[in-house]
């Protein structure tokens, strides 16, 4: 039994998931590959009340994302709400269902600032990647809403084996939009992505071309002394030592999902772990005492090769995710450490995107109709 | 140089009582600020010049005694940063 860790911090940073319902498909999606069976939302009284919460116990950040967080109607009386709490406001959309006048309404109820993310540079592959026709043309549009409305613009891409050969292009698509920051974000294997990784995962020689290239435009941004900043989230399935996913689980972030269960990683839902509900605890309690969010803080519940580890305080033995995935049992070191027993599930990984011939028919996209196949499993 | 500074667009300066100092928020970011940064940035309000700013921490700490090489020091890094611009 692990009991309450007074010693926490507070949760600086609050990830609002409104909703998993989304117009698009991206087969990497991180929502719950079930998430068809998880329609229950809060309602708007309820997301108000754990903002408050929130913002009383520390939180500065808030993220609005899901699924597409413009589904929501309640949105500008959400921002608005967060606006007067205090929080930093990031609104994480696919720009669909965005209209100019949506952009101009959001900056008046005191949003800060809106992400986009694109699947790809050219309008095809953005598309297939999608699944949707009028996607890319959409995002183009939005994105240059928000410029426009003088928001500060974050683009985001998740790279996979697909598009990692367009970076050059992708980040000239960028700073022709006028972007602040860019995220080049590697897919990371959880949910959809998970079971779509062969098909996702570059191979070592396109993450290093892609690499070379990021680094070469940085330097010549520096040189121009231009201000936009690039971020590249290498794939940690090329490293030998794991990240430390979250900074440390429950120790700075919090997510809400749709329905109202309390995570302290989106992706913490695949764990056989049962979290706390803001419906039937309060958001103090669900971090402070909830046996879920106790659960992996600290390090007495460490096996073997991390326990000993003198590098458990640096990365925390990876992430809970990725170890329960590829070996089963959300306790053991992350494999991707070379010292886990089960480093060679990561190699094999790696011999695969060498070999990889998977195209973008065979993956498996996120829908309904998909998810229902595998909340019936 | 162009001497009022001011914050960017999307920075937003603030106390946060949780962390007992002042934070820098920006997309998707926050830097916790030492006391000195939260005193200066506190000063930065986009009609202040830079001798203005400094005049005025100099009377609020006097003990500090002359603070134009911190203030243009972190200023300079600041907008090297580009949380600031001048305008
Ligand atoms: S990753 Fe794609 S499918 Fe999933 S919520 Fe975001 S836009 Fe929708
Ligand atoms: S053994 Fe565990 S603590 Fe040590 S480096 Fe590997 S994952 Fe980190």
């Amino acid at each position: 039994m692990r009991c309450s860790d007074a010693s926490a911090g507070p949760p600086l940073w609050l990830l609002a998931e409104l909703t998993y319902r989304c117009p698009l498909q991206c087969p990497y999606c991180s929502n719950p590959l079930d998430y068809a069976d998880r329609e229950q939302e809060l309602s708007t009284e309820q997301w108000l009340d754990v903002l408050r919460q929130g913002r009383a116990m520390g939180a500065a950040q808030l993220g609005f994302s899901g699924g597409e967080p413009l589904v929501r109607q309640d949105l500008p009386e959400l921002i608005a709400g967060a606006r007067e709490l205090g929080y930093y406001t990031n609104l994480i959309t696919s720009g669909l269902g965005l209209t100019e006048a949506k952009v101009q309404a959001f900056a008046e109820a005191g949003l800060d600032h809106i992400q986009v993310s694109f699947q790809a540079s050219d309008p095809e592959l953005n598309n297939a990647v999608a699944g949707s026709k009028k996607a890319f043309e959409q995002k183009l549009a939005m994105a240059r809403a928000v410029k426009e409305a003088g928001y500060p613009m974050v683009l985001n891409f998740v790279i996979h084996r697909h598009n990692i050969h367009q970076m050059s292009d992708i980040l000239t698509l960028c700073e022709s939009l006028g972007a602040d920051y860019v995220e080049l974000a590697t897919c990371q294997y959880y949910g959809w992505a998970f079971a779509n990784r062969e098909g996702l995962m570059p191979s070592r020689g396109q993450l290093e071309t892609a690499e070379a290239t990021v680094n070469h435009f940085r330097d010549d941004l520096r040189e121009r002394d231009h201000p936009m900043k690039v971020i590249f989230v290498t794939p940690d399935y090329y490293e030998e030592r794991p990240k430390a996913c979250m900074n440390g689980w429950g120790s700075l972030f919090l997510t809400v999902a749709p329905d109202g269960t309390a995570l302290p990683c989106h992706s913490a839902r695949l764990l056989p772990i049962e979290f706390p509900n803001v419906k039937s605890m309060s958001l103090e309690e669900i971090w402070y005492q909830s046996p879920g969010f106790n659960h992996y803080r600290g390090d007495s519940w460490m096996p073997e090769p991390c326990r000993s580890c003198d590098e458990k305080d640096k990365d925390f033995g990876g992430c809970r995710c990725q170890a329960y995935l590829l070996t089963g049992d959300a306790d053991n070191a992350d494999p991707v450490c070379g010292k886990s027993p089960h480093h060679d599930r990561i190699l094999a990984a790696r011999t695969a995107a060498e070999h990889a011939t998977a195209g973008l028919d065979d993956l498996v996209y996120r829908n309904t109709k998909n998810s229902r196949v595998f909340f019936r499993k | 140089m162009a001497d009022i500074p001011n914050l960017r667009r999307g920075f937003r300066f603030q106390w946060e009582p949780a962390q007992q100092s002042h934070v820098l928020l920006y997309p998707e970011g926050m830097v916790k600020l030492n006391a000195s940064a939260g005193a200066i940035l506190a000063e930065v309000d986009g009609v202040q010049s830079i001798q203005e700013i400094i005049a005025s921490l100099e009377s609020k700490f006097p003990e500090a005694g002359s603070l134009s090489g911190d203030v243009e020091q972190f200023l300079a890094d600041a907008a090297n940063q580009h949380w600031i611009e001048w305008l």
